[in-house]
């Protein structure tokens, strides 16, 4: 565990070239959407770094997260920097179990008080702990204890960074998010169901490269990777354009390719990296295979509504709630409506004709 | 309230409000004004007066009196031509069909978008045109209420926000969206209690003015 190696020697030690470390430092830059002058910054900073410990805590969540890191194809240079980071602590990788594992958090936490990275996966039930429990300890006990020394926290996943699934209406757990809970630390969040290898390893070397946190959109998502709208990067786009939509998933639309936007695709409001990134070594990615995006790396997206309804059509049933209008309108109206004949035939009988005789008089 | 919170508000519960208002307020309207009802017509009938209302509906607009429009030939022009743009943006847009399509269970074909861009600049080229007259031509300068300006705001945001939303011009697209259904349900609710209500009750008015010089015989 306490391995004083920089990340360069330990790359170097593992069999990774030069040529093939800088060359993921360039992609890591372009990524970032860095200058190629920062490439050298890069490969410095990493090659100096020293091993950061890291302690993954793994709360309400399915480990697609971790599914998703550990399936990227084998062996990716992403892969071999995620193994050079110091994984002190991983509920479901580790080979450890039971008493050791407690032991293993705690000693990762005391050696590096203050300077591990925390990344949590799955959201914390607040509404009631016994939801989800490590060894008897609650996701919101042992969180808050692990974040004390955390030098930042990673939020993976939609669930750990707004709640997610475990979150989705009517939230029978209290599901909570890490930064509902944690106000004190600096917190990335990496969402998405699950978020790209790619961008899970390359927050972790933005971070290891700068020493700070990355820039945040108003979400705490990494502009770097979260600031491109699904929607403007997809090859699709121009269909959209054009009016030209599938309107099922098997009609000449869909099998020519055309834009996802009436079959619910929610890539308009979708802020990720999977248009440009894709998935798989860069062969695929949802919209490509065919279905709209979910929005799964956006708050709520399990509640947007339905993944098959248009992202315009209103989620209620307004056709229903016209019903009502209609209904209490006519009641209403027809009362109103009552009243203002009444005030006019009132009106009428109140009013006092005069003649051309009353009128002389008058004079 | 983040600003998919904020999103999913305004599409849902809120969108819900405004509606209720909105035909609520409307029903309410309709009642008053045909429960009000009209004088008998005492005179013999000199023809038919429910197909010349009908018809009044339809010539009222096309007919351009060109002697008694002279002074008021911007306003004509102006309002025939943002009406046109606003109406193409509203119905003819991919998006707002679905809307529509949600409600009454069937759609119709859309535009491609630059053709609805375009028209959406001309409604607020237009729309900006016609309140900068508003406000220095003496008569109508005079003759405005603090509700004109009002209802005028009330149609811009839609089209402003509308345009945001699609160029993702200042903020998030999300955030935008959310911004531009909110500005829709100001719209709906403040529709049925001021002078919007005329989208309506144009046709009614119409209606009765043919109705009325049919039955006097009023040869067109």
């Amino acid at each position: 565990m306490a391995d004083d190696r920089t990340l360069a020697e330990m790359l170097r030690a593992q069999g990774i070239t030069r040529r093939g470390f800088l060359k993921f430092c360039a992609t890591t830059a372009s990524m970032m959407a860095l200058s190629p002058a920062m490439v050298p910054k890069i490969a410095a900073a990493l090659e100096n770094a020293r091993r950061p410990s890291v302690i993954w805590l793994s709360f309400q969540e399915c480990t697609g997260c971790t599914e998703s890191l550990t399936r990227s194809h084998s062996p990716t240079i992403e892969k071999l920097i995620f193994d050079v980071i110091s994984l002190d602590h991983h509920h479901t990788l580790m080979a450890a179990s039971g008493e050791a594992v407690d032991e293993a958090l705690n000693e990762a936490m005391e050696e590096n008080f203050g300077k591990y990275i925390l990344i949590v996966d799955g959201s914390i039930p607040v509404g009631n702990p016994a939801y989800s429990t490590v060894s008897g300890i609650s996701n919101l006990d042992m969180l808050k204890h692990a974040a004390e020394g955390a030098a930042a926290i990673v939020s993976v996943g939609t669930c750990a960074a707004y709640g997610g699934l475990p979150y989705a209406s009517p939230n029978p757990t209290g599901a909570a998010s890490v930064e509902d809970i944690i106000k004190d630390k600096p917190i990335i969040n990496v969402p998405g169901c699950p978020p790209i290898p790619v961008v899970i390893t390359g927050v972790l070397a933005q971070f290891l490269t700068f020493g700070k946190i990355p820039e945040l959109d108003s979400l705490g998502r990494p502009m770097a990777f979260y600031g491109q709208n699904i929607h403007d990067r997809c090859y699709r786009r121009p269909f959209y354009e054009r009016g030209q939509f599938a309107e099922t998933f098997d009609d000449e639309g869909a099998k020519k390719g055309w834009c996802l936007f009436k079959l619910g695709c929610k890539g308009p409001i979708t802020y990720n990296a999977c248009a440009t990134t894709k998935w798989n070594e860069g062969t695929s990615w949802p919209v490509e295979s065919g279905h709209g995006c979910l929005g799964c790396s956006q708050p709520n997206f399990w509640d947007m509504g339905g993944f098959y309804r248009a992202l315009s059509m209103p989620t209620v049933d307004l056709a229903n709630k016209a019903g009502i209008g209609l209904a209490a309108g006519a009641a209403i109206g027809v009362a109103a409506g009552a009243l203002n004949r009444g005030k006019k035939a009132k009106a009428v009988r109140e009013h006092e004709t005069v003649t051309v005789d009353d009128l002389e008089k008058g004079a | 309230m983040n600003e998919v919170d904020f999103l999913l508000w305004v599409r849902g519960p809120g969108l819900a409000i405004a509606s209720i208002i909105f035909v609520l307020g409307m029903t309410v309207k309709m009642f008053e004004i045909f429960m009000l009802g009209r004088k008998k017509n005492l005179a013999e009938l000199r023809g038919s007066g429910i197909k010349e209302g009908f018809r009044t509906i339809i010539t009222r607009s096309g007919h351009v009196d060109t002697y008694s429009t002279r002074n008021t030939r911007f306003t004509h022009i102006a309002g025939w031509v943002f009406h046109i743009g606003l109406f193409t943006a509203i119905f003819l847009l991919a998006p707002h069909i679905e809307v529509f399509k949600s409600i009454v269970g069937f759609a119709w074909p859309a535009l491609p978008t630059p053709i609805i861009d375009f028209a959406t600049v001309i409604a607020m080229i237009t729309m900006l045109a016609m309140l900068f007259h508003r406000i220095t031509n003496p008569v109508l300068k005079y003759l405005s209420t603090g509700q004109d300006f009002v209802v005028w705001a009330l149609t811009f945001l839609p089209l402003l926000t509308g345009y945001m939303a699609y160029h993702h011009l200042f903020f998030s697209y999300t955030l935008v969206l959310g911004l531009h259904i909110l500005s829709v349900c100001l719209l709906l609710v403040f529709f049925p209690f001021t002078k919007l209500t005329h989208a309506v009750t144009l046709f009614f008015a119409r209606w009765y003015n043919g109705m009325m010089a049919g039955e006097k015989g009023v040869q067109q």
